[in-house]
């Protein structure tokens, strides 16, 4: 059992959290035909907007209600209306998602009542979805935006239908990456089932080229797809995060929901194709069968690099669980768990205490380790501390290719154990002849 | 310094600034008071703004009074550099909390001062504020004045809450602090002649690196750089300065007429970019000091640099010769790198004067020639378009276009701050001309552009 704690200071120093705005924002791209839209100042969006284009190296669609000083104490109605309507003539979304900031949950703006009177106003909107989120800057991090955000898709899109045996959906945290999403999928197909990714990001993040132009979401999952949700005969929640998501639907459409927390990892793996077994009543295809066995060579060949190795991480609680796991299954301690919110799973961590804090209290936790695992923003303080650093996370500005680096099902474990046994094995060898 | 309506409204009507003109004496001129729209609008605030302006003081600590969301989706992400102190590059916040936000933050800022001065010694701590400290009534003056007492290092108030406008507001919501609370705050050591003041130049890349020399060379003493890679005791000497040149940008007018007001301090506005601009400049400034030799000197200098650098440009120019651009980007930089680019024998086609003075409009007219369009509104599609209509080669914008432009297989240089190679002075010309031809002549262009072999026919059909 893990204590966990929040350093008694006041300042944060080199912040590792961002704010729950970001995490929705994220979230909602991973639907096709989509426009974001951020009720606050117009800086709100922008920062947003350049992490994620930098993080991902995408084109990134997002907009903002850009409230002023005025707007803010006169009540931020007409700027929500103005702006629903510019996005709707300019950029012709399929589906707007909707999320206040910090200023706009300050003044307290009555969203419901907003959305309600631009609704009655302008029916021509009706056939325009917005899903609305809460989620003020000072409250929660990405991770409680994002599940917030999916959370709010399963209560107003899917409708009920008729079951449909081969027919899954698969809710995924903002620990995968949209290679994993895909990953994930290509997994799931391979028993024969039908999958309804949300967010399905490997299908707007994941780098391609398109034909054409568009202001919104090129690819992600698809309203049709949303509304047959209803009709699935299961739900598989990725990430602790997604639990809430998963128990709305068994509660609107009975559902039955399986949550795992993380898919790194050769028991992890395993524990997710025996319930896709169960799922589709057929075997686990050859391939998988296959990549089992090369990743139980992999695990042989990389374990003398990661017995009793410390490692310090400083990662969102889902992302900070499973790579926690994982290393703990590779015969590597952790030194030090840092992570910016709540979450059930931090008291179960291998570790004595864990910080909810920042990447100042990371430095001091971190030193003496064999490697730091944080976003790239550990940069400066690895190369302090003289030890390796391996980039998970957000953002992560100095690497290419975060949006198809997998990490789940036995290929992306093998994919963890080079990535990170590499590491370890240079540094061993720079040791051993400085 | 309280940021009042008044205050703001002062900022926004700047008199030295050309946006404020008349048009020809009559009829209105687009004003920095546009105000964003809803739905619309894809720039940065007024935070962002102050940011930008004060983040490269190197030895200070920087800290954002409010939510996360202000710092923590933006730290340790601008490109100014330094050549010392790396303080500039930590992210400090207060991180408010709901309890924060309805009990107030002021206690928390105070405590988090004194936590920063204590752990990490700064020459002096900026305080920012944002939209939610704003609103919540926190003040940001009398917490900054009671903390400096304690601690004896200054504290100083920036009041740039998001919601009060754009960046370029934001930028001199930051010039305005430094001359309320910096400029005039200590003497330097020693004066000379040619003391002078870099106004308005962040060190992007280190480009700043590639200037410094030339004016060394020339015996001319750059006394504080506001703001690439400054210290903070150099900035508080900016009053004893000769002259001010104001680089590349109207951000920090204010500060440049109001240290003409308070000081006597004459400037200039300069570019950096381009054979002609970096010639101009330095010729500007000797002529400003007013002394004869040193303008002999400058002479010598640029016959010097501008030889080495035609044949260090002789490869590139061959290759670069006639390609069509389409530029994309704000104020001063619109015309100061369409004559960088006309210096290497290409064409510009097309460019925006969104933030342009009619001062750099007449400019850009003038450079660009009849044929060249100027777009006053832009986004992503408008580009496209543009770039189809004028056949161009390529595109130099900011960051934010760049997958605009990669995702529809035309080549691309960033120009704006977040990029990684510096193309200032006659170094950064070579620099530019380099990353130009890399750019336009990547083997990559034919492999994407061609369709995968079992489309062909489709293609021949369509």
């Amino acid at each position: 059992m893990a204590i966990v704690s929040s350093p008694r200071k006041a300042v944060a120093v080199n912040p590792l959290k961002q704010s729950q705005p970001l995490g929705a924002a994220l979230a909602f791209l991973g639907l096709k035909g989509m426009m974001p839209l951020f009720h606050g100042s117009q800086g709100c969006t922008a920062f947003a907007k350049v992490m994620l284009v930098r993080h991902f190296r995408e084109a990134i669609p997002l907009s903002t209600t850009a409230m002023t000083e005025v707007s803010t104490i006169l009540g931020g109605e007409d700027n929500v209306e103005q702006a629903i309507l510019t996005l709707v003539e300019k950029s012709k979304p399929e589906i707007i998602g909707l999320c206040t900031t910090g200023l706009t949950e300050t003044r307290g703006d009555d969203m419901e009542g907003i959305l309600k009177g631009i609704r009655k106003r302008h029916p021509e909107l009706h056939d325009l979805p917005i899903v609305f989120i809460s989620t003020p800057d000072f409250r929660g991090a990405l991770q409680d935006g994002f599940a917030g955000a999916v959370e709010s898709m399963m209560r107003e899109l899917p409708i009920a239908g008729e079951t449909r045996p081969d027919q899954v959906t698969l809710l995924v945290s903002s620990a995968f990456t949209p290679g994993d999403v895909q990953e994930l999928q290509e997994i799931i197909q391979s028993f024969g089932l039908t999958v309804i990714a949300v967010p399905d990001l490997s299908g707007s993040l994941d780098g391609h080229l398109d034909d054409s132009y568009s202001a919104v979401t090129h690819g992600g999952t698809s309203l049709a797809d949303l509304r047959k949700i209803g009709s699935s005969v299961f739900t598989l929640a990725l990430g602790e995060s997604m639990r809430g998501a998963a128990r709305v639907l068994q509660e609107r459409f009975a559902i039955p929901y399986e949550v795992f927390t993380h898919v790194s990892g050769l028991e992890a793996v395993d524990s997710l194709l025996q319930a896709l077994v169960d799922i589709s009543g057929t075997r686990v295809p050859e391939k998988y069968r296959r990549q089992r066995r090369q990743l139980q060579d992999a695990m042989l060949d990389t374990h003398f690099y990661f017995g009793r190795k410390q490692v310090s991480l400083a990662l969102e609680p889902d992302l900070l669980w499973a790579n926690g796991q994982f290393l703990q299954s590779m015969g590597c301690e952790i030194q030090a768990a840092v992570t910016t919110t709540k979450s059930p799973l931090l008291e179960q961590l291998p570790v004595e205490t864990v910080t909810i804090g920042d990447l100042e209290d990371f430095e001091n936790l971190a030193a003496g380790s064999d490697l730091l695992i944080t976003n790239s923003h550990g940069k400066a303080l690895a190369k302090r501390l003289h030890i390796p650093l391996y980039r998970q996370g957000m953002p992560i500005f100095d690497r290419l290719g975060n949006g198809q680096f997998t990490k789940v099902g036995y290929r992306g474990t093998m994919q963890l154990l080079f990535d990170i046994g590499n590491l370890f094995l240079e540094r061993e060898e720079e040791q051993a002849h400085p | 310094m309280r940021m009042t309506q008044g205050k703001i409204n002062e900022l926004l009507s700047e008199s030295a600034c050309e946006h404020n003109h008349k048009k020809e004496g009559k009829g209105k001129n687009k004003s920095c008071t546009q105000v964003a729209q809803p739905g619309a609008a894809q720039g940065g605030c007024a935070f962002d703004g102050a940011m930008i302006a004060l983040v490269p003081i190197t030895d200070v600590a920087h800290l954002v009074h409010g939510p996360i969301a202000c710092a923590g989706n933006s730290w340790g992400s601008r490109g100014s550099q330094s050549s010392g102190p790396m303080l500039y590059k930590m992210g400090f916040t207060t991180d408010l909390n709901e309890n924060d936000v309805i009990f107030g933050g002021e206690k928390r800022l105070y405590k988090s001062i004194l936590e920063i001065n204590q752990r990490y010694s700064p020459a002096a701590v900026f305080v920012y504020s944002t939209c939610v400290t704003a609103l919540i009534g926190d003040d940001l003056d009398a917490v900054c004045q009671k903390a400096a007492e304690k601690i004896g290092i200054p504290v100083v108030p920036v009041n740039s809450p998001g919601f009060i406008g754009s960046k370029n507001l934001g930028n001199r919501v930051g010039g305005e602090s430094l001359m309320e609370y910096v400029v005039g705050s200590r003497e330097p050591a020693y004066t000379t002649p040619y003391d002078i003041n870099l106004i308005g130049e962040y060190n992007i890349a280190g480009e700043l690196w590639g200037v410094l020399p030339l004016f060394e060379k020339l015996g001319i003493r750059v006394l504080a750089k506001i703001t690439g890679d400054a210290r903070y005791e150099e900035v508080c000497h900016a009053h004893r300065a000769k002259l001010n040149v104001m680089i590349c940008s109207k951000a920090l007018i204010n500060m440049a007429r109001k240290m003409e007001e308070r000081y006597g301090i004459p400037y200039i506005e300069e570019s950096f970019y381009g054979v002609e601009d970096i010639n101009r400049c330095l010729r500007n400034v000797a002529a400003k000091l007013g002394d004869g030799e040193l303008q002999a000197r400058v002479e010598a200098l640029i016959a010097e640099e501008t030889a080495k650098l035609n044949e260090a440009l002789v490869p590139y120019r061959a290759r670069l010769k006639g390609k069509r651009v389409v530029l994309y980007t704000g104020g001063v930089k619109s015309w100061s790198i369409i004559s960088a680019a006309k210096d290497l024998g290409m064409e510009v086609v097309a460019t925006s004067t969104k933030k342009s003075t009619e001062e750099d409009k007449a400019r850009i007219k003038e450079l660009l020639g009849q044929d060249g369009i100027m777009m006053e509104k832009g986004n992503a599609q408008e580009l496209l378009r543009v770039i189809a209509q004028t056949k161009a080669d390529m595109l130099i914008a900011g960051g934010r276009n760049q997958y605009t432009a990669l995702k529809a297989k035309i080549p691309f240089l960033d120009i704006n701050q977040e990029r990684h190679h510096p193309y200032e002075g006659y170094v950064g010309m070579v620099e530019m001309a380099r990353e130009l031809d890399e750019a336009l002549h990547s083997p990559v262009w034919a492999q994407v552009r061609q369709p995968a072999p079992w489309d062909n026919e489709l293609m021949e059909v369509g």
